[in-house]
């Protein structure tokens, strides 16, 4: 277990280190957050409630989403397991007596804190200051939240892993790796929110393992969850537990049957 | 014509020349992926779609956005895109000018005699970013089909120059913020807040953004002239901002200011370049 603390907190001081790098990220971050804003505010002008949530919701979504993207990792290619796999290295971390899985959970889970401590806070509180935000007061709330946001983190992080070791067939992670960016950035809710998506469409995107990564917390920490915070939970733990079982079954597939590539 | 060596003298290549020459070096290095060319090529197509099928969702909600119809904001989808995912294609290279000072790769582009935007600007092209152009030509001759306009002479020559303009604009762009890098090499993000995001911004119609806001993405940052201040002429729009007539016809002034701009920044960059030595 030590060891996978060790790696947890040596990713995160490494993420930590590039601290002007995520000060950029984090004022790209910020622009998006007000241009979303200002299309959903367009929209939430011409029709006040839509899907049980008002324009402050709809704003506070917004900003809310962009704070949430780095560390939830909607935007990361993959793992960095990826680029290893195409390049060879891999053969490296398959040596070491560690649980493969967990080992690539933990340097993840550091990058993820980091994103988390640099990244989310600045354009939240962007759009409070200059924009209807509206965050609620109650603690519970927000311990609720941070429970959802830990699932969705594990199902991004179980998308991404899976995509990763797709590498070993394919051999270059990055088709991949784009075709799930895309799918990601759509059905986490980031291009516009799922519960606006009306028909068959909406019911599906709702179902999705990327509803539980950004759209569900947030949903809960306004309080506008359908079933509340039970269903969230117990959707986003169905999602984190398949996912992880999907990645540790593939991944002994691909330890018994797969050639390691390069010199 | 395997062999590229073909100058005699050794007079540096022509600039376009050059260009074209590197692009189809490095679209034969990216088509040796086959699969993952495919894979992208379908990313992009697909990730070009997503803001489209936002614009629909919120048309499923309500019938017009700050007094614009759903064809006319598919009008503006269609153009901005169009405009800068030809941009993207041909002048999307600069995005890894950070990487190569980073390396310091930069300096082996800078002692080749051969023009060193030319070879930042075609660095890694690759087919797949033309995925990003079906979606917009698609949208553009829907809009087009569907907008109530009657097609003059002019309404066309402001169209196509719309797109030209926008074009143009956008690479300038691409290289301006490309210069980001030399200043700070780790910034790289901010860069994207002014290509990916004006391209985000200028597909809905721009009065959503409220005055100021409006008038700094005119006069400041001018993305109102890749496809608003002309779009407002061929949708026949009152300006909501209430700007002077003239400004419909400003793209290819905006954007011949922009390319001077961009042009003279980029001089500056190389001149004071130092190697990051690593």
């Amino acid at each position: 277990m030590r060891v996978y603390l060790t790696a947890v907190r040596l990713s995160l001081r490494r993420y930590l280190a590039y601290r002007s790098s995520a000060a950029a990220g984090t004022f790209t971050n910020t622009v998006f957050g007000c241009i979303r804003a200002f299309v959903l505010m367009a929209l939430w002008k011409q029709k006040p409630e839509i899907g049980g949530w008002d324009l402050a919701d709809a704003v506070t979504y917004a900003f809310l989403t962009q704070g949430l993207l780095a560390p939830m990792g909607v935007f990361m290619t993959s793992t960095e397991l990826g680029p290893r796999i195409r390049t060879g290295d891999v053969a490296v971390d398959l040596y070491r007596p560690v649980d493969f899985q967990t080992w690539w959970l933990s340097l993840d889970l550091g990058r993820a804190l980091g994103g988390g401590l640099l990244r989310t806070v600045p354009p939240v509180l962007f759009g409070v200051l200059l924009f209807p935000v509206r965050l609620p007061l109650n603690p519970l709330r927000w311990a609720e939240f941070a429970v959802c946001c830990a699932l969705g983190y594990l199902i991004g992080f179980g998308l991404r892993y899976l995509a990763s070791l797709a590498t070993f067939w394919t051999m270059d992670e990055r088709g991949m790796n784009s075709i799930l960016v895309a799918l990601g950035m759509f059905c986490s809710g980031l291009i516009i929110p799922l519960s606006v998506v009306p028909g068959a469409l909406g019911t599906v995107l709702l179902h999705t393992p990327w509803a539980g990564i950004m759209q569900m917390p947030i949903n809960v920490l306004l309080g506008t969850q359908s079933g509340g915070f039970g269903y969230a939970l117990a959707f986003g733990a169905f999602w984190a537990v398949l996912l992880l079982a999907a990645g540790r079954m593939l991944t002994d597939v691909a330890r018994h049957k797969v050639v390691v590539q390069g010199g | 014509m395997a062999d590229t060596n073909t100058e005699p003298d050794d007079r540096p290549l022509w600039g376009p020349a050059a260009y074209l020459l590197l692009v189809r070096i490095w679209m034969r290095a990216a088509s040796q992926y086959r699969v993952s060319l495919l894979l992208t090529t379908i990313a992009q197509l697909f990730t070009t779609c997503l803001d489209l099928i936002a614009i629909l969702v919120i048309y499923s909600h309500v019938r017009t956005i700050a007094g614009f119809t759903l064809p006319e904001t598919l009008y503006l989808y269609g153009t901005t895109r169009l405009a800068f995912a030809v941009s993207d294609a041909l002048a999307s290279g600069v995005e890894n000018l950070a990487t190569m000072i980073r390396l310091g790769n930069f300096d082996l582009v800078l002692i080749r005699p051969v023009s060193s935007l030319a070879q930042v600007l075609a660095d890694q092209f690759t087919p797949k970013r033309f995925g990003k152009l079906a979606a917009p030509i698609l949208t553009l001759g829907w809009a087009i089909d569907a907008l109530p306009l009657h097609w003059t002479a002019a309404r066309a020559a402001v169209a196509i120059g719309t797109v030209v303009c926008g074009f143009v604009l956008y690479c300038a762009l691409w290289v301006l913020t490309g210069c980001i890098s030399f200043i700070a090499v780790d910034a790289q993000e901010v860069a994207n807040s002014f290509t990916y995001g004006s391209e985000n911004a200028t597909e809905y119609p721009l009065s959503i953004f409220g005055r100021p806001l409006g008038l700094a993405l005119t006069f400041v940052l001018p993305v109102a002239f890749v496809t608003w201040q002309p779009s407002l002429y061929v949708l026949g729009h009152a300006d909501p901002f209430g700007l002077p007539e003239f400004l419909r016809f400003a793209s290819p002034a905006a954007a011949a200011v922009l390319c001077g701009l961009a042009a003279l920044a980029w001089r500056t960059c190389i001149r004071h370049y130092r190697s990051t030595g690593s």
